[in-house]
């Protein structure tokens, strides 16, 4: 009897897992899973069904009964979870198919402004000289005719005077012609040593053409303190030059001459576009000039206040519309102020 | 400046295999700067001396002829040509076949590659070449007078000529034209000695200038001429001699080839004489007919105002007294320094002359010569200052020309009134100070040498380098640097980073609230403009400003270029327009611009101080967004700029080239930081906008000030927030800001942030009114709010709005 009944009460068992996973491999969906788990682990399902006709167990066949079950129903959760895995894979993956999307489609922007090739120059410019640990100062546009010139060795009947063109206010106030005037207001009343880059407009009485405008930027630079020597300088402008236009830049110094600086020299650097075998840009020549600098004079330090006997230094001035120009490769100086956003938006 | 490369050579006979090119970039390098270099001998090939033996009449054509000519060959060849001034016996250059001229006889603007010459045939006679006028050959008749105006260049030394020689040579057009760009402090380099003693030094060859000796007859110059400079301020020093007998004729083939390629046109001997001087020493010199000077006197002196003056070139000219004039006892006969009388000038039947080598002040020159619209090739050597002591030695030297050129018999002696005398400075050398400026180790022994070769002679003894007086640039230790550095080269100082006391790079805080303020603008869709500092007075009257505007008190530029750039800008918003107007009228859609630009307000005028110059963030667009897109960007960048404070608006903003509906000024901290608003459709009717403009303009300097990049970590909040919404009927001039003050104000220190979620005006609300819906958001950092909170919080907004006269919408 108690074989029997053994037998037959595990044979149902069996019966009912055997079922149950029958049932859940022919699932189709998490609704049948469902139902399945409710007719064989629920409340009223089968093998809870089973579990209550414990009592007709014999107690020493109990607990190896009581195992079984417990066994039978691992055995179908497991079953379950498993195809509720299969079934959601599956679901995703239908999911990802139904979703795919033509990527070629184009872009949502933001539609963010410009910044124009002057600043964007500029910029390069002033991240070069304060990694070298230059200060960026600014000064007056509307200058007194001491600092714009007197101060910088070009006293009153300088032909250089004429030369640059100077937009006048009055007899004593105009609008600077070049940056250097802050040279002397930085030597006037900062401590030394100096390294300072000044960039701001200035003016000349030039017609606005392809190359000129009567409203321009430069950018000037200073360094003073006991050792500075020419040398200093070429080496300075050297790797300016490099940052600027590439590693394989190199500098050419042409004597020259400023009146507020003496050696003075040209700075023409290899064509970046040519490499310096000659190209349209370079006018085949292969060189570009790019700025004028020199060894500080002897007697623009002293009009400062500075002892010259104690302390030299460099200068330098660089015209910002002609580095944007050859930098990005505009060919007309209208351009730049034409604020043609056909234009702008190339930056 | 420029030199003949041959004259060059002639005079440092150690360069004579160097190519143009190579000398350009040496002189460049050794800081006389070459711009460019023309060959006159560009497309000359194979042209050889011929001379033609037998001339026959063409078969079949009436206007050619049939030429054998002798080119040193065994056989004649055969050359068809037009000209009508072919003989037999001419010596002419002849190109042969396979060679090249450089232009058609036209002297049209020549080909970029010249003419090549092949064998041909005219009107079925064989042709091996082209016997070439002197326009073929690429020169003129300006330059080459015996040149015959229609026809072959025929030698006229023909005898003296090897056949088959080089005829390009013996033309003198194996020479090629440097141009120069002389920096104004080398006076001595406006010549070709100086430029030929730099070129010495430059290729360490000897530099050999002309010997001038002593000339002249035993008669003295006195007897025919006195001197009187009555401004020596003016005129440091003039020289005078006189030559007689003159035969005026052309001058010799060697001065008139060097002139050519000077760019001077040949004129005849003396005048010549005078121009080859003045390119050699760079001295303008001067002849005058002696016959035409009354009492044989010459006067320096400034002339009269309003004295009427007729010049060599026939104008008549009006002088004032800050002009100096040369005058004979009765009149004047030239400007000084600028140019000669008509009265005075030589004639072809000149006998006696009189030249004149002065030293006039340079400033003078020049504001003579602008005042006068004058500019001479005399006038831009004088005005850069010429060395005194090169006026004698020039006037000798081309007294010493007129003997060699037999065109007449020079007096003896000088008149030379030469108030103080030049004389060469000083200059203390030290090694050790050029290398300490250079960052160069160079030898004492090197320093000198270059010296040596430039003719500054040190003394030993005192340890001063000697500095001649045509080197009026070297003044101190600095200048002898600069010499050192130009030959030893450029090149050759070594290149190092500066050493000493670290310095710190930095931006100012200024810069960096610039900075924000840029890629705010960007980060919204706005791209950077710039415009000229510089406008036209008119601009005010298109922006509609009123009469007595303060920013009509402009400061005026006195010398513009023109009235359109006379001014100097008080508001930015005319360079704005006029840029978005561009845009407008080239049809460019939705266009945002900003601008980070000065405008320039004077403290009073005129303007005796600097001027107050405020750099303004300006914001213009047209197309896509309204008044509220703009007022966003301004909140945007308040915001990055650390203004986290309540940001007002005032719509009685007085702008009158708003619209005076829609504009505000914005205030923070009850300061005026600037305005937006769209813009009067007036003022876009004149700046020919045809849609809606928008603009903001924000004062940095005030923004500055306030602007901070500090950010303190305040906390995430842990305390839920409870919410309320209200929604009242307001009378239509109720503006949302007065709603917004009195929550601020009312909602006590759990408000936390309020939005307006609806606005209304319609069929559903009365006329007048509009209704107007907030959410309010209470929360408090240490505990959770409790209803009784929330509600005192309310009933006191509530009541606030009351005040207002707003009812609530129930």
């Amino acid at each position: 009897m108690i074989f029997h009944t053994g037998r037959t009460m595990k044979e149902r068992l069996q019966k009912i897992k055997n079922d149950a996973i029958e049932q859940i491999k022919a699932a189709g969906g998490m609704d049948a899973l469902n139902d399945i788990r409710v007719s064989f682990l629920g409340k009223k399902g089968e093998l809870t069904a089973i579990m209550k006709s414990m009592r007709d167990v014999p107690p020493e066949e109990r607990p190896a009964f009581g195992q079984m079950v417990n066994d039978a129903r691992k055995e179908i959760e497991e079953s379950l979870e498993t195809m509720k895995k299969d079934l959601a894979a599956k679901a995703r993956e239908l999911q990802l198919k139904a979703e795919v999307i033509d990527v070629t489609l184009p872009a949502k922007k933001s539609n963010l402004g410009h910044r124009h090739p002057n600043s964007i120059a500029l910029e390069e410019v002033e991240r070069i000289f304060t990694g070298m640990g230059y200060e960026v100062v600014e000064g007056p546009e509307i200058e007194f005719d001491y600092y714009n010139f007197e101060a910088l060795n070009i006293p009153a009947d300088h032909p250089a005077k004429d030369e640059q063109d100077t937009f006048y206010i009055t007899k004593d106030l105009l609008l600077r012609t070049q940056t250097s005037g802050t040279q002397v207001h930085t030597m006037e009343t900062q401590p030394l040593p100096i390294r300072m880059i000044a960039p701001g407009r200035v003016f000349r009485a030039d017609e606005l053409d392809a190359t000129h405008s009567p409203n321009f930027h430069q950018i000037e630079g200073l360094v003073i303190d006991k050792n500075i020597t020419f040398a200093d300088l070429k080496g300075t402008l050297a790797e300016f030059a490099k940052q600027l236009f590439g590693e394989d830049t190199k500098v050419k110094f042409r004597p020259h001459h400023f009146p507020f600086t003496e050696p003075s020299a040209e700075v023409d650097v290899t064509c970046f576009k040519c490499g310096g075998k000659g190209c349209r840009m370079c006018k085949g020549e292969g060189w570009i000039e790019i700025l004028g600098c020199g060894m500080v004079h002897p007697h623009v330090l002293e009009m400062s206040g500075i002892d010259p006997e104690e302390y030299q230094g460099f200068a330098f001035g660089v015209g910002l519309e002609r580095i944007a120009m050859l930098k990005y490769e505009i060919d007309d100086m209208h351009h730049l102020y034409e604020n043609d956003i056909r234009f702008l938006k190339q930056f | 400046m420029r030199t003949s490369l041959k004259w060059i050579k002639d005079l440092v006979p150690g360069i004579a295999d160097v190519t143009p090119q190579e000398y350009l970039d040496a002189m460049t390098l050794s800081g006389s700067k070459g711009e460019y270099f023309v060959p006159m001998d560009k497309n000359l090939e194979n042209i050889v001396i011929g001379r033609i033996e037998k001339i026959e009449k063409h078969p079949d054509a009436d206007k050619l002829v049939v030429c054998q000519v002798n080119v040193g060959a065994e056989e004649n060849i055969q050359i068809v040509t037009g000209a009508p001034n072919v003989f037999e016996g001419a010596v002419v250059p002849v190109v042969l076949v396979g060679g090249k001229v450089a232009g058609g006889h036209d002297g049209s603007t020549p080909p970029e590659d010249g003419i090549k010459i092949k064998k041909g045939k005219l009107r079925g006679v064989p042709s091996f070449g082209m016997m070439c006028s002197i326009e073929e050959l690429g020169s003129s008749r300006d330059m080459y007078p015996d040149a015959p105006e229609n026809g072959i260049y025929i030698f006229k030394n023909g005898d003296e000529l090897t056949l088959g020689e080089d005829a390009v040579k013996v033309l003198g057009l194996d020479d090629a034209v440097i141009e120069y760009e002389i920096t104004s402090n080398r006076v001595d380099c406006f010549s070709v000695l100086g430029l030929a003693r730099e070129a010495a030094v430059t290729f360490n060859q000897p530099f050999c200038p002309p010997v001038v000796k002593a000339t002249g007859n035993d008669e003295d110059v006195n007897d025919y001429i006195s001197v009187e400079v009555r401004d020596s301020e003016l005129c440091p020093r003039y020289t005078a001699r006189v030559a007689k007998n003159i035969k005026i004729g052309p001058s010799p083939e060697w001065m008139q080839r060097r002139l050519a390629a000077q760019g001077i046109r040949p004129i005849n001997n003396i005048v010549d004489i005078t121009n080859y001087v003045m390119e050699e020493y760079g001295q303008p010199m001067h002849a005058y007919d002696l016959s035409t000077i009354d009492g044989h006197k010459i006067i320096v002196r400034r002339a009269e105002d309003d004295e009427p003056f007729v010049t060599l070139d026939g104008q008549e000219r009006k002088l004032d007294s800050s002009m100096l004039v040369i005058c004979d006892a009765e009149k004047p006969i030239g400007i000084a320094g600028i140019m000669g009388g008509e009265n005075s000038m030589i004639t072809d039947h000149v006998d006696t002359i009189l030249f004149e080598a002065a030293c006039f002040d340079g400033t003078n020159i020049r504001r003579s010569g602008k005042k006068l619209g004058m500019r001479t090739d005399a006038q831009s050597k004088f005005e850069k200052g010429l060395d005194p002591n090169n006026a004698s030695a020039a006037i000798d030297r081309a007294c010493q020309l007129v003997e060699e050129l037999g065109c007449g018999e020079v007096v003896g002696g000088i008149v030379d009134v030469y108030g103080k005398v030049k004389e060469p400075h000083q200059i203390p050398f030290s090694a050790e100070r050029i290398n300490h400026l250079l960052g160069t180790d160079l030898s004492e022994e090197q320093m000198l040498g270059y010296f040596k070769a430039l003719e500054l002679e040190y003394n030993p003894e005192t340890g001063m380098v000697v500095i001649p007086t045509f080197r009026q640039d070297l003044i101190g230790i600095a200048d002898l640097a600069e010499e050192v550095a130009r030959f030893y080269g450029y090149a050759n100082i070594p290149s190092t980073l500066p050493s000493g006391e670290a310095t710190s790079g930095r931006i100012s805080f200024k810069h960096r609230v610039e900075d924000v303020a840029k890629e705010t603008a960007e980060f919204c869709g706005f791209s950077e403009g710039m415009t000229f500092s510089f406008e036209s007075p008119k601009v005010f009257d298109k922006l509609r400003l009123d009469k007595d505007d303060v920013l009509r008190q402009a400061i005026t530029i006195a010398n513009p270029q023109g009235e359109d750039y006379s001014i100097m800008r008080t508001t930015p918003l005319n360079g704005m327009l006029v840029s978005l107007a561009r845009n407008f009228n080239r049809r460019n859609k939705d266009v945002k611009l900003y601008e980070m630009s000065k405008i320039y307000l004077p403290k009073a005028l005129p303007l005796t101080e600097y001027a107050d110059e405020r750099v303004q963030f300006t914001l213009g667009f047209y197309g896509e967004g309204d008044f509220f897109t703009m007022k966003g960007v301004v909140e945007e960048f308040l915001e990055r700029a650390g203004m986290h404070d309540i940001v007002t608006y005032d719509p009685a903003a007085g702008k009158n080239f708003l619209h005076p509906g829609r504009q505000a000024n914005i205030i923070y901290n009850d300061q005026v930081i600037g305005y937006l608003g769209e813009v009067h459709p007036e003022v876009c009717d004149n700046y020919d906008i045809k849609t809606r403009v928008y603009i903001a303009v924000l004062d940095m300097p005030v923004i500055t000030e306030m602007a901070t990049f500090d950010r303190h970590f305040k906390g995430i909040a842990k305390h839920p927030a409870v919410n309320r919404d209200i929604s009242m009927v307001v009378k239509k001039d109720i503006l949302a800001g007065q709603i917004e003050e009195v929550i601020r104000k009312k909602g006590g220190h759990i408000l936390e942030s309020y939005h307006l979620f609806d606005i209304y005006e319609g069929s559903q609300i009365k006329e007048g009114y509009k209704s107007i819906a907030y959410s309010i958001t209470f929360r408090a950092n240490d505990r959770t709010l409790e209803e009784k909170d929330v509600s005192a919080a309310m009933d006191k907004i509530l009541a606030g709005l009351e005040e207002l006269g707003i009812e609530l919408r129930k």
